[in-house]
């Protein structure tokens, strides 16, 4: 009994030794962003604040970073309904209306998830020149939704899937259409999908990095890239860094902190079956 | 083909409505250049417009009570958008990485095989790019592994607090690459003795000071292995969830059998806990290796583009946008895509035949 004990204490001692480590970046980004700039010094890097809180260097981040949060909200919104409205459609088709070779049109579409973008880097610039929607938000809000298509269809896919046939046959026993399956039976069902697709898309949105940089011009560059922006200069503080890091992240954090569930049912679908 | 027709007056009307809107919006939109502020609207509006009007058509293609045909209509704009941009801009990268084109014009004179041979047997680059996706995809699967696996085995000895634990080990997956790379980069700053700061001061003010080191600007290949660090912090809470989720599958009147023959908990995980959760390993090194093979925005934003951290996605980026060298760009591309097909074809085939069984 004992020997229990002691094995259930080394087993919590090693959770709380792997927690403090994966809070440690977190704990530095809020340390430094409550300092005020007098306390600022690679030297005390970890030491508390000690004249009490302070919120200068996020006002100083939010002044670097504000017109880059609005580009980033401004693009994830529209993207993350759009892109799940898509998705629902094309989960309920190809979990329920399946026909010769849909199984295959599936394991195509879906292989556009995994591909590297940069081997479609080139084109997707000079067909968004060619279609004058190179630059500006609008045209990232398109790629982010086309690109997105793989991973919204898997996740609906997966849901509807799971949804028995019985409910749909009853269906169509009353007469009920393919869009009136949809309208009536599968699209009030599917609140937690959509939840689960939205919360997705917008963080993968928010964080993406690749389509911002190359597709947008500097005043609509979303937050990843004018914070990747900020950190390779030499004029900001460390400090003021920091706490835009933190601002940056900040939405994603929230939305995890408060809807982790449907997060993590996301992450899930990405590995397919498993 | 098609069984029956059914003609609804009402339906016919709004197809017809809806046809004519969207040709009109179609004609309007690409005779005028449509601007609000700063943003070009005329091709989103021509988009939209023939979304419009292929709707006019669905109503009509609804009519006919073929359910296969209207499901195919249906997913016609999604496979249109992927055929464009997934196939055909694959297609015409590889035409660019067999092309001469270097500058800002368009050249497609024909040259072969000319930029894949100069990246394997001329480009010193492109070599060390190719040893750091090596070094950091071991490293950073086996990162994700171990720890996950260890985690998730901790977290199912039934603990007080499990879900707070979880919650922690999973949030920094929610943090995009960009601002894990900014913070991590000051983490790990390599200045020495009275400059000490980061994860190195922590270490001397706990008296470990053999670990105090330069991370990632040791001699190669070593500087790379520390970019695997923040990776693993990202996403070994998620292959932690994977694992979590195998072994909470297994029955627990299996465990239950294994203790009455008189196994311990160390043997039941060897024996029956482990050998069942291979197919959760197999996903999980499909996922994170294809997230390596391509990996990017963590490395800039922790290396600022230091040529010893240098990645194939980053070669890329610089040679077609810095350089003008689109043909070498395109080539590179189209090799990462040839990485990641390799790994993640087979698993799809797989995912598609079972599922066809079925």
């Amino acid at each position: 009994m004992n020997r229990r004990i002691a094995t259930k204490i080394l087993f919590y001692l090693i959770l709380i030794a792997a927690a403090i480590v994966f809070l440690l970046p977190v704990y530095l980004m809020v340390l430094t962003g409550f300092k005020p700039f007098n306390e600022v010094d690679l030297k005390t890097m970890w030491s508390l604040p000690t004249t009490g809180l302070h919120i200068e260097n996020f006002i100083a981040g939010y002044k670097q970073l504000a017109p880059n949060l609005n580009n980033s909200l401004m693009m994830v919104i529209p993207e993350a309904l759009l892109s799940s409205l898509l998705g629902s459609i094309n989960g309920y088709l190809l979990s329920k209306w399946k026909f010769r070779g849909s199984n295959l049109l599936f394991t195509l579409i879906l292989f556009g998830m995994f591909i590297p973008y940069q081997s479609i880097l080139i084109p997707l610039v000079k067909f968004m020149q060619f279609l004058k929607l190179y630059g500006d938000l609008p045209g990232l809000i398109l790629v982010h939704i086309i690109y997105g298509i793989p991973i919204t269809t898997l996740i609906f896919r997966n849901y509807y899937s799971g949804i028995g046939t019985e409910i749909l046959e009853a269906g169509r026993i009353d007469g009920a259409s393919l869009f009136g399956i949809y309208r009536y039976i599968m699209f009030p069902l599917s609140a937690p999908s959509f939840a689960v697709v939205i919360i997705w898309q917008f963080t993968q949105a928010w964080n993406e990095f690749l389509f911002a940089a190359v597709l947008t011009n500097q005043s609509h560059w979303p937050v990843t890239v004018a914070l990747n922006n900020l950190a390779y200069s030499q004029l900001v503080q460390w400090n003021v860094l920091m706490a835009a890091t933190l601002l940056a992240a900040l939405p994603t954090l929230l939305v995890y902190l408060f809807l982790g569930r449907y997060f993590l049912r996301g992450l899930m679908a990405g590995a397919l079956k498993g | 083909m098609f069984r029956s027709f059914k003609l609804r007056p009402n339906q016919l009307i709004l197809a017809i409505i809806l046809m004519l809107a969207g040709a009109a919006g179609v004609y309007y939109f690409s005779n005028n250049d449509i601007k609000f502020g700063t943003t070009d609207f005329t091709s989103l509006g021509i988009l939209f417009s023939g979304l419009v009007l292929y709707a006019g058509i669905l109503v009509i293609i609804g009519m006919f009570e073929n359910e296969t045909v209207l499901s195919i209509s249906l997913l016609l704009p999604s496979i249109v958008a992927i055929a464009i941009f997934v196939y055909g801009f694959i297609g015409w990268s590889v035409r660019v990485s067999l092309s001469q084109w270097q500058g800002l014009r368009p050249d497609y004179t024909w040259a072969g095989l000319t930029q894949y041979y100069d990246l394997f047997h001329n480009d010193p680059r492109f070599v060390i790019d190719v040893r750091n996706t090596a070094v950091f995809t071991v490293g950073f699967i086996v990162g994700c592994l171990v720890i996950g696996l260890g985690l998730a085995i901790l977290l199912d000895q039934k603990l007080k607090g499990e879900a707070l634990f979880r919650g922690i080990f999973l949030f920094p997956m929610s943090i995009s690459f960009i601002a894990s790379g900014v913070v991590w980069a000051w983490l790990m700053n390599p200045a020495m003795g009275d400059r000490l700061t980061g994860l190195n001061m922590i270490f001397h003010i706990l008296h470990l000071d053999p670990l105090i080191n330069l991370w990632f600007t040791n001699p190669q290949p070593w500087g790379m292995v520390f970019t695997v660090i923040p990776a693993v912090w990202q996403l070994s809470g998620f292959t932690m969830a994977l694992y979590l989720g195998g072994i909470r599958s297994i029955s627990d009147d299996l465990r239950e059998a294994a203790r009455v023959d008189g196994a311990s908990e160390f043997e039941i995980y060897r024996y029956i806990i482990l050998p069942m959760l291979q197919p959760v390993t197999l996903s999980a090194v499909i996922i994170l290796g294809h997230m390596s093979l391509k990996i990017f925005d963590l490395i800039v934003a922790l290396g600022k583009q230091d040529i010893r951290l240098d990645v194939p996605g980053i070669y890329m980026w610089t040679t077609t946008f810095a350089a003008n060298n689109y043909a070498q760009g395109a080539a590179i591309g189209v090799l990462m895509l040839v990485s990641v097909a390799i790994l993640v074809v087979p698993y799809l085939v797989q995912n598609m035949r079972t599922e066809t069984e079925i």
